[in-house]
Order: C-alpha cells, then sequence, then structure tokens
C-alpha cells in the first residue's frame, strides 16, 4: 500500500511539473507581459519604458530561471532600481526581498496579485475557504440527496418510484448551471423574495440560509441528477446479482438485504464519480459564483483572467492541478477499499 | 404415517411477459420425505430452476403460481405471511446453486456471511456463531477453515467456495436443502467431492434433498428417487433404482441411449439422438407433450387429450405414457447399428518436448513490476495419427488449451517442436501461417454462442470462410459449396439465411463444425465442444462429428473433461497434469489397470448413470497447485493417493520419467511394477 502511495505521489508531482510548466509559459507570453508593463507605468508609455520596467523587475530574466524561482527551487534575485541602485519591490503594495532568497511555490510564496493589490497568499486563502464552504455544502446537500435517491430507484427497477425519479433525475442534468441558476433567482428571489439572489453579503456578514442556498442548489442539482442516475443502474445490477437472492433466500428481509448486502457493492461505481465530480465541480463553481457574486475561487479566477494577472492565475492553476489530482487519488484508493478484489496486498 | 415434509401438488406456473404467458410448468407434482433425497432431472428450460424457485416463494415479478400446492411441513407456502416465510427461508429451506462465486457477496468476509444466518434465525453470541461456522467449515471438509474464515470469497477455487455455499445452507439446519446443479460449474474431481460431501451430509444431519441436476449419473449417485421432468411436467417417477433399472418413459429411455455411457464406444453401440427440440412453453402439442420426438407415437391414441401419471409397474413409479404395456422396453435401439472401425493412417502430427511458458505481471492495476512465469505447458510429446482422434483430458487449469492454441498459432511456444505433416509450426503464429496450413488445421470452440458474428447470416459467414481458405472460383460456387456444407452438418438449407440468435445452441455447434470442414482440414481440434448442450443434444453433434471424421479421414484432437465422451469417440487418450503428460496410451489402456495415480482419481469421479456398475473410492486431496509455484518432484505429489508407496520421498524431488508400460502405454510415474501390476479395475 505505502509502496503503491508513494508511486502514486511521484506520478503526481511530475505530472504536476508538466502542467504548470506548461500554464507559465502560457501565462508568460509576450503580449501578456507588455501588457503589464504598460498597466504598471503610465499611459502611452514607449518601447524603451515598457522594456526597462520588464527589465528592472525581472521579467527579462531566463525562462527556465524565472520558473525555478517560481516553484522555489531557485533563487529569486532582487529587484535593482537602475536610478537608486537600491533594491525595490516590483509593485508598492508587496514587499519583496532585498537579498536573493528562496521564495517560491515550495516556501509558500505564491507571488503578488496586481489586481487585488496584495499578496497573493492573502488573497487565495480567504477564497479558498470560502469556495471549500460552498463546496462542502454542495457535495453534503448533493451527495446523501443523489444516493439515496439512486438507491431508492435502483432497489425496485421499473417501479412507478423508479421511473418518476428517473425522469426527474435527466431534466435535472441536462439544465446547465447558467440555466437553472437564472430559473431558480427568478422563482425563489425574484417572485417569491423567499431567498437572496445574490452572495455577496456571504463574505462579510456570513453564509445564513438566505443568501447561500441558492448558490448551493444550482450546483447540486445539477450534479445530483448524473450521481442518482449512476447510483440507480448499479442498484439495479447489484439487485439481479446471483449473491442477492441468496441473502434474500438466508431469510433476510429486503430492508436488511437492501442494507447488508446491496449497498455496499452498488455505492463502489458511483464513489468513483463522486471523486472524479471534485474536479467538475470547480468549474460549476465559478460559474456560480460569479452568477452570485460569491468572493471565491472561481470569482478569483476569473477577475485574474480578466485583469491580466499573472501571480494569481499561476496559483489559480496550480490550485486546480493539485484539485484533480488529490481527487484522482483519493477515489482509487477508496476504490480499492470498497472492492476487496483489487485490495493491495 | 409419517407426513412428508414437502408436497408438490398439480403445480402450475406461468411467466406473464407483455405479449404472452409463458406456462413454464404444468401440472407438476412430487412428494419429498424427511431425510430423503430427491433428483429432479431435464433438458434445460424444462422448468426445474422455476420449480425451485416457486417452493422458496421467490419467482421472478412476472411469475405465479396459476394452479396447485405446495405444502411445507403441512403448511401451504402460499399462506404464509412474509414474516413466517423469511423464518421459514434458510432456517427451514435453504438453496445452493450452480454458480458458486455469483452466489457469494464479492464485498463480504466469509465470516460474516455465514455467521449472519445464525444471527437471522437464532439468538446466538458472536462467539457461539463463530465457533458454529467454524465447525460447518470443518464438517464441509475445508483445509484451514479459521483463515478462510477471514477470506473474502474472490480468493478462493470455485470448490472451496461450493463448500462453503453449501455449508450456509446446511449452518441453520434446514429440514430440506435444494441444490440447483450445485456442480456444473465445477471440475469432475471437485465435483466428486462436492457430491461425497452432499451425501455424507444428507445422512449425517437428517436433511432431506431436492437435487437438480441434467446429469443423470450424478442423480444415480445422490438420490433416493428421482422425477423426470419434460417440457413443464414430470413424465416419469420413482425409487432411482426402479426408474434407472426399468425405464417406463420414452423420453427417459432417450436421455440414457443418448448418453456415451461408459460401456459403450462409437463404433459397437453408436448413440441415439433424440429427434428434434423441446417445444417452446406455449408451443405445446395437444395430447403428449413428447409425442413429436417420440417413436413409439400412435396417432389417435398420444395426440387426443391431456395425459396423466399413471402407475408403471410398481404402485411408486409412475410414468406420463398412455403407452406403457404396448412398449417394449428391452428391444435395442433402432437405427444404432455398428460401425465398422476406420482404419488408423500415416502420422499428422507430431509433438516433442513442447513447452509454453507465460510472463504476467503480479498485479497489472497497482504495477508490481516483478514478472512471474505461467508455467503452462511445460513438456508434452505425442503423435496423431491420419482418421485418429486422440483426446487430451484433466482437470481445468492443467494447459489442455494452452497447448491447443500453440497448435493452432494463437500462441507460440517457448520450446520444443511440433511437426505437422513434417513441417515445424510450434513458432508460426497464425498471421504468418499460410492459407493453407491455416486451413488444414481448425478449431471448434466450446461455445458457438462466441463464434458466429451475431450481426451476419450464417450462410454468409461460411462463404466468407470459404473465401478466406481460396476455396471455389466464383461466388456463386462457394454459395453451392456452402449450401452443401448444411446438407453435411443436416441442416436445412434454409437455414442459410437466418442470423445466429435464431438459431438453437445445437445448432449453432452446428454451424461451428460446418466452418471448421469448410477448408476441409486435416486435423480438428474440438475444446469441449459439448459442455454448453444439453444431453439429447450432444448425441446429436458426437454422431455428426464421428461421421464427417470416417468419411473425410481427418485426425481429431479432442479435449474434454467428460470422460465418458473420450471413451465413446477417441482412439487414444492423453491425460494431463500441471502442464505436464502423466498418461498416455490407446483408450483401452487408459481405462484399464495399471493407471496413473491422477487417472485412476479421475475415473472414480465419472458420476456412472448404470444401476448396475460399481465403482471403487479415490479419494483426491486439495487443489490442483497454481502453474506459478508447481509442486518440486512429481507434478502431483500434493494431491497423490498413492506416494506413500514409493521409497525414498522420490515423489517429492525427483520428475518421475515417462516409463513405457507396454506396448503404445506410458506413464509419468514412480510406482514401482508391483504396486502397477496389483491394481484393480475402479469400475466393475
Ligand atoms: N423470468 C422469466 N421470464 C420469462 N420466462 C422465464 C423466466 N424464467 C424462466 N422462464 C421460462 O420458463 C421455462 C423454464 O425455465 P427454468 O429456468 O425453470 O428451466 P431449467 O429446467 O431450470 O433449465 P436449466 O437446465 O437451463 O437451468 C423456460 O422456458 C424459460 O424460458
Ligand atoms: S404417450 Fe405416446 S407419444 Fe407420449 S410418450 Fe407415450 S408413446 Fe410416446
Ligand atoms: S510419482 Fe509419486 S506422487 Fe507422482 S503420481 Fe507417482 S506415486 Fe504419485
Ligand atoms: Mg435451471
Amino acid at each position: 500500500m505505502l509502496n503503491f502511495l508513494t508511486r502514486r505521489l511521484g506520478v503526481m508531482a511530475l505530472t504536476m511539473i508538466c502542467l504548470t510548466f506548461v500554464v507559465f509559459y502560457l501565462v508568460n507570453l509576450e503580449p501578456n507581459l507588455r501588457k503589464l508593463a504598460i498597466s504598471q507605468t503610465e499611459m502611452h508609455a514607449s518601447d524603451e519604458h515598457i522594456e526597462s520596467w520588464l527589465t528592472k523587475n525581472g521579467y527579462r530574466r531566463p525562462f527556465l530561471e524565472r520558473y525555478a524561482a517560481w516553484i522555489g527551487v531557485w533563487q529569486k534575485q532582487p529587484n535593482i532600481d537602475p536610478e537608486s541602485g537600491k533594491p525595490v519591490s516590483r509593485f508598492s503594495y508587496c514587499d519583496e526581498p532585498a537579498v536573493p532568497v528562496f521564495a517560491g511555490v515550495i516556501e509558500g510564496d505564491f507571488g503578488c496579485s496586481t489586481k487585488f493589490k496584495t499578496k497573493v497568499a492573502d488573497k487565495m486563502l480567504p477564497a479558498l475557504r470560502a469556495t471549500g464552504l460552498l463546496m462542502f455544502w454542495v457535495m453534503a446537500t448533493m451527495v446523501p440527496v443523489a444516493l439515496f435517491l439512486g438507491i431508492l430507484s435502483g432497489m425496485r427497477e421499473g417501479s412507478k418510484l423508479d421511473r418518476v425519479l428517473s425522469v426527474l433525475s435527466i431534466v435535472t442534468t441536462s439544465t446547465p448551471e447558467y440555466v437553472s441558476g437564472v430559473v431558480l433567482t427568478i422563482i425563489f428571489g425574484t417572485w417569491l423574495g423567499w431567498l437572496n439572489g445574490s452572495a455577496a453579503s456571504a463574505t462579510g456578514d456570513g453564509i445564513t440560509f438566505y443568501n447561500f442556498t441558492l448558490p448551493v442548489i444550482t450546483p447540486a442539482i445539477y450534479g445530483m441528477g448524473y450521481i442518482a442516475r449512476m447510483t440507480r443502474a448499479s442498484m439495479a445490477e447489484v439487485m439481479t446479482a446471483q449473491y442477492i437472492r441468496t441473502a434474500r433466500l438466508k431469510g433476510l428481509s429486503f430492508y436488511a438485504v437492501i442494507i447488508k448486502h446491496a449497498l455496499r457493492n452498488a455505492l463502489i461505481a458511483p464513489f468513483t464519480v463522486i471523486m472524479l465530480l471534485f474536479p467538475w465541480l470547480l468549474t460549476g463553481v465559478v460559474i456560480v459564483e460569479v452568477m452570485f457574486r460569491y468572493q471565491g475561487f472561481g470569482l478569483a479566477l476569473v477577475e485574474a483572467a480578466g485583469n491580466n494577472d499573472i501571480d494569481l492565475m499561476l496559483a489559480c492553476s496550480l490550485v486546480s492541478v493539485v484539485l484533480v489530482l488529490a481527487t484522482q487519488l483519493i477515489s482509487d484508493v477508496g476504490y480499492a477499499y470498497l472492492n476487496p478484489r483489487i485490495r493491495v496486498q | 404415517m409419517v407426513e412428508p415434509i414437502l408436497e408438490i401438488s398439480n403445480l402450475s406456473i406461468s411467466f406473464f411477459t407483455r405479449a404472452v404467458e409463458i406456462p413454464a410448468v404444468m401440472d407438476f407434482s412430487c412428494k419429498i420425505m424427511p431425510g430423503e433425497s430427491m433428483g429432479l432431472v431435464g433438458e434445460s428450460g424444462c422448468g426445474k430452476s422455476t420449480v425451485a424457485l416457486a417452493i422458496l416463494r421467490d419467482l421472478a415479478r412476472i411469475g405465479r403460481i396459476t394452479d396447485g400446492t405446495i405444502k411445507f411441513n403441512g403448511r401451504d407456502m402460499a399462506t404464509l405471511s412474509d414474516e413466517e416465510l423469511m423464518r421459514v427461508r434458510g432456517s427451514e429451506i435453504a438453496m445452493v446453486y450452480q454458480e458458486p462465486m455469483a452466489s457469494l457477496n464479492p464485498t463480504m468476509k466469509i465470516e460474516q456471511q455465514l455467521t449472519e444466518v445464525l444471527f437471522i434465525h437464532e439468538k446466538v453470541s458472536k462467539q457461539e456463531a463463530y465457533d458454529r461456522a467454524l465447525e460447518m467449515m470443518k464438517a464441509v471438509r475445508l483445509p484451514d477453515p479459521e483463515r478462510m474464515m477471514r477470506s473474502y470469497p474472490h480468493q478462493l477455487s470455485g470448490g472451496q467456495q461450493q463448500r462453503i455455499v453449501i455449508a450456509m445452507a446446511l449452518l441453520a439446519n434446514p429440514k430440506l436443502l435444494i441444490l440447483d446443479e450445485p456442480t456444473t460449474a465445477l471440475d469432475v474431481t471437485v465435483e466428486a467431492g462436492i457430491v461425497e460431501l452432499v451425501k455424507d451430509l444428507g445422512n449425517r444431519f437428517g436433511t432431506s434433498m431436492l437435487f437438480i441436476s441434467h446429469n443423470l449419473g450424478l442423480i444415480l449417485e445422490t438420490c433416493d428417487r428421482v422425477t423426470v421432468m419434460y417440457s413443464g411436467e414430470a413424465v416419469e417417477s420413482g425409487p432411482i433404482h426402479e426408474v434407472f433399472g426399468a425405464v417406463r418413459h420414452p423420453y427417459t429411455q432417450g436421455l440414457f441411449r443418448s448418453m456415451p455411457l461408459l460401456g459403450k464406444n462409437r463404433n459397437s453401440s453408436p448413440l441415439v439422438p433424440i429427434p428434434g427440440q423441446l417445444p417452446l412453453p406455449h408451443e405445446r402439442p395437444q395430447g403428449c407433450n413428447f409425442g413429436p420426438r417420440c417413436s413409439y407415437f400412435t396417432d389417435g391414441v398420444c395426440n387426443r387429450a391431456d395425459i396423466a401419471m399413471l402407475p408403471a409397474g410398481t404402485p411408486s413409479h409412475q410414468s406420463r405414457c398412455l403407452r406403457i404395456e404396448a412398449i417394449d422396453w428391452d428391444a435395442a435401439a433402432k437405427g444404432g447399428a455398428a460401425n465398422v472401425p476406420t482404419a488408423i493412417g500415416e502420422n499428422l502430427l507430431d509433438v516433442h518436448s513442447l513447452k509454453k511458458h507465460y510472463q504476467v505481471a503480479a498485479s497489472e492495476l497497482f504495477g508490481g513490476r516483478e514478472a512471474r512465469t505461467v508455467k503452462a505447458v511445460e513438456d508434452v510429446s505425442f503423435t496423431a495419427r491420419e482418421a485418429e482422434t486422440v483426446a487430451i483430458v484433466g482437470e481445468s487449469g492443467c494447459g489442455k488449451s494452452t497447448l491447443a492454441k500453440v497448435l493452432l498459432g494463437l500462441e507460440t511456444a517457448t520450446g520444443g517442436t511440433a511437426l505437422f505433416d513434417a513441417t515445424e509450426i510450434q513458432s508460426d503464429p497464425i498471421d504468418k501461417r499460410s492459407t493453407k496450413l491455416i486451413s488444414s488445421v481448425q478449431m471448434i470452440f466450446q461455445n458457438p454462442f462466441d463464434t458466429l458474428n451475431p450481426s451476419y447470416s450464417v450462410g454468409s459467414q461460411i462463404v466468407r470462410t470459404l473465401e478466406r481458405f481460396g476455396i471455389g472460383s466464383s461466388t456463386e460456387e462457394r454459395e453451392s459449396m456452402m449450401l452443401e456444407l448444411l446438407d453435411l452438418v443436416k441442416l436445412p438449407r434454409a437455414f442459410a439465411t437466418r442470423m445466429p440468435r435464431q438459431l438453437s445452441g445445437g445448432q449453432k455447434q452446428r454451424i461451428g463444425v460446418a466452418r471448421a470442414f469448410a477448408g476441409r482440414p486435416r486435423m480438428i481440434i474440438a475444446d469441449e465442444p459439448m459442455s454448453a448442450l444439453d444431453v439429447s443434444v450432444q448425441a446429436a453433434i458426437t454422431e455428426l462429428l464421428t461421421n464427417l471424421q470416417r468419411q473425410s479421414r481427418t485426425t481429431m484432437l479432442l479435449i474434454s473433461h467428460d470422460l465418458s465422451l473420450v471413451r465413446y469417440l477417441s482412439d487414444r487418450v492423453i491425460v494431463m497434469y500441471l502442464g505436464h503428460i502423466v498418461e498416455q496410451g490407446t483408450t483401452d489402456q487408459i481405462f484399464q489397470p495399471p493407471y496413473h495415480p491422477y487417472t485412476e482419481a479421475l475415473l472414480a469421479a465419472i458420476p456412472l448413470a448404470d444401476t448396475t456398475a460399481k465403482k471403487r473410492k479415490v479419494v483426491l486431496e486439495g487443489e490442483i497447485p497454481s502453474a506459478m509455484s508447481p509442486p518440486p518432484g512429481c507434478p502431483f505429489q500434493t494431491r497423490c493417493h498413492l506416494k506413500a508407496k514409493v521409497a525414498g520421498g522420490l515423489c517429492e524431488s525427483v520428475v518421475p520419467p515417462m516409463r513405457v508400460l507396454t506396448d503404445g502405454h506410458a506413464i509419468k510415474c514412480h510406482l514401482p511394477s508391483e504396486v502397477l501390476d496389483a491394481m484393480t479395475p475402479v469400475i466393475s
């Protein structure tokens, strides 16, 4: 098991390096850098002006060196102001070291956000916490309800209940968030006034049922149908298995058969799906956060991309990659745990 | 008077599909007394499993009992409430069925699955449940029961799984045990072990049994009484020795005549298949259901009205036939004329020290790197001559199919040579073989369903085969050859346009035979060609193969675990164990002493359907070892019952050489000649 884990972690690290390298290259393309320099100097700056700004702030150092420094395995050189000869920070709102140091992702230094005018870490942490909270609530409503509905419709395949639930899940999965979000907001926010169509207040005042329900149920409904259908298929198949008959003929009641014998076997497949849903949820969250103005990771990502905020973009993509890879690992380990047939010796 | 445990009277069961009502069981009656075991035989689809499930009230949602009653212990099962039904299930009636792996929950440890039965039905402490489960594991003779209790089902072999299912069924000490084909998925030797066990447990615990099987031999070995089913009805029933000794229904007689009983061989006493097919449940004929297939059918008598069970000889023996008195039951079968044995030709295939090893990664998923070697075929030498049938027998995993794959070019050999018509073929994969070679070495597969493309008509598939082999110059010519091939395998020419799904299992196997014979092969390899088919269909295919082979002088390698079939069909036999040939010789030499200890055990495992034959018991311990870690010395030493008769621990250290005993008869064993000479026949 340990062996397996280390091997998987190794592969993960390698994947991460490759992916971040590509992203680092893309966000550091010449047009992006020029835009950055222009926004940081005065308007109508001359080409020389831009060039000297870029040189001064280390953007003209060799690409590999910059990438290594960003990761934190190479020393970051201080930026020397050619006029005064003294080290200065790139941006006025972030302090940067005056001597060469290791200050990359590994050391916890993600750079400086030009959009939010603060250190990336200071922006990202609260944003991630906010998104984590949102995702937690989405999962917490979506998974139990979806599994429950899936089990319910799969345990008596073809029953009336099954047919009603199947139609329902097809309708919800085929409605994207930007449609269901709008529809729900109009119904519950505008007409009925029960819920708040904006979650902006959640950042300052904390989450309430009033401001948080819509952002939670919009992606939850979308994913729910998907998981429920998965679970239903898996459950229906398990119910026809020979060992379910064995259990029944042992004298167990219908519900005892479901709980003791069918559930675990039926959950193996949906479990994998749920774990793989995390990355998908992340994209859903971007839409929802923007739609409901919720100050989380998704909104930060959108703002970063919209405002050419290089360091923040890098940090966002790193977080996404880590999340995707980590959920895959958890999914594999969990699958092996649930299914003894592939358990690692 | 003793009350019967189970009394089924005039039971009828139908399945209600959207289109039609399928009457699966009609007017079925049977009675089981305490401690008695009842056998239920019949072809696939005749309603055996439906009866079994109806007893436990576990029919599919569309199935319903339309008439009759099932009384268990005097109570009508239909009147039980759900709670009462749950109490009866598992504690009073338990069931074991065909696929042991599928009957066990894959994600639950054996211990939980066993003790659960006790927790459901009795108030027991954890410790007591564990102890009783362990005791039952010992009663079903499982080695190392403590370890097995902690295992998951997939960590055990098929035979062990079936023993656990039986242990589970017996744990709550039921009054009635229903076994639905409990050994069909298992090897002969494993089957023999399970049958022994079931018999022994029946005696020990006084459990009544309903034993469902299509194998008459198994029924004779295990049961006191038998009921023969045909097309949803009981057609004959009575004490086992009366029914098997004096058959009184033409269907039962047909079953016996279509089975290769051990005394028979293809030349002196050919099989007589039952003509026609089982009618579909909703297309049964008027009067006697068996009428259209019965050679004693009399118009105006047999097809007038429904027939009731009538006494046949003794009061306990009944038969559903109106002409019991009129038929001469001892007359020999018509059409079973003897054949002249074919002359055997020159050597065609010469295999010398053939070896096939596979490299496998220990665990694909988790990337275990250390590759291991599976020694599927270790040391195999034999010859096969023109027009000869050579049978290869042995338990699953002994390397039979790997050998066939090497000869067909689906695998290449690791070592040794295989000469076909004096050219080496062992290292030519199929895509490097000439069309001529491919068409000369053909295969008939176990499962006719897998080998036909479901989206093309069978005729066009045969034409394609001809085209591939470059036979015939134009499409018209091939078409007409295809029709001749259909004649050859005795299928109506109209079948050329049918799709594979429109054919029955036996018909598909005929198409398989036609395709194999399309290229005028010189050698046919038949891998378990009958094991997916019903008894009466098996007989027809067997006869077809025999006749074709006789006409075309084709060499046949018959891979089979059915020793009765092997005895019937083959000229010479090769016995394989763990990649080695342990014995070879002519069929007579193999079936008579002296035997290799493994052959002796195989013979003792054959279920005999002959009331007059006697069988010596040979107990085979344990299971076939993994081909990844074969034991040192003799491959059979871990299970050999005669090892003690070899001095000096030779069996554990030295691989025995192939010893020629008499002309053409050789065994791989260290046993001294005195011991071999003193062997008595297993079957007498
Ligand atoms: N769930 C079902 N729905 C419709 N028809 C069914 C169903 N189960 C069984 N039948 C039909 O009932 C008849 C009897 O089937 P059953 O399974 O009892 O046969 P069997 O004797 O056990 O055969 P086998 O030897 O193949 O196990 C068959 O014609 C089958 O097609
Ligand atoms: S009743 Fe007639 S058709 Fe039926 S089995 Fe007897 S002889 Fe044959
Ligand atoms: S060599 Fe020994 S172990 Fe092998 S079969 Fe002969 S007696 Fe048995
Ligand atoms: Mg059946």
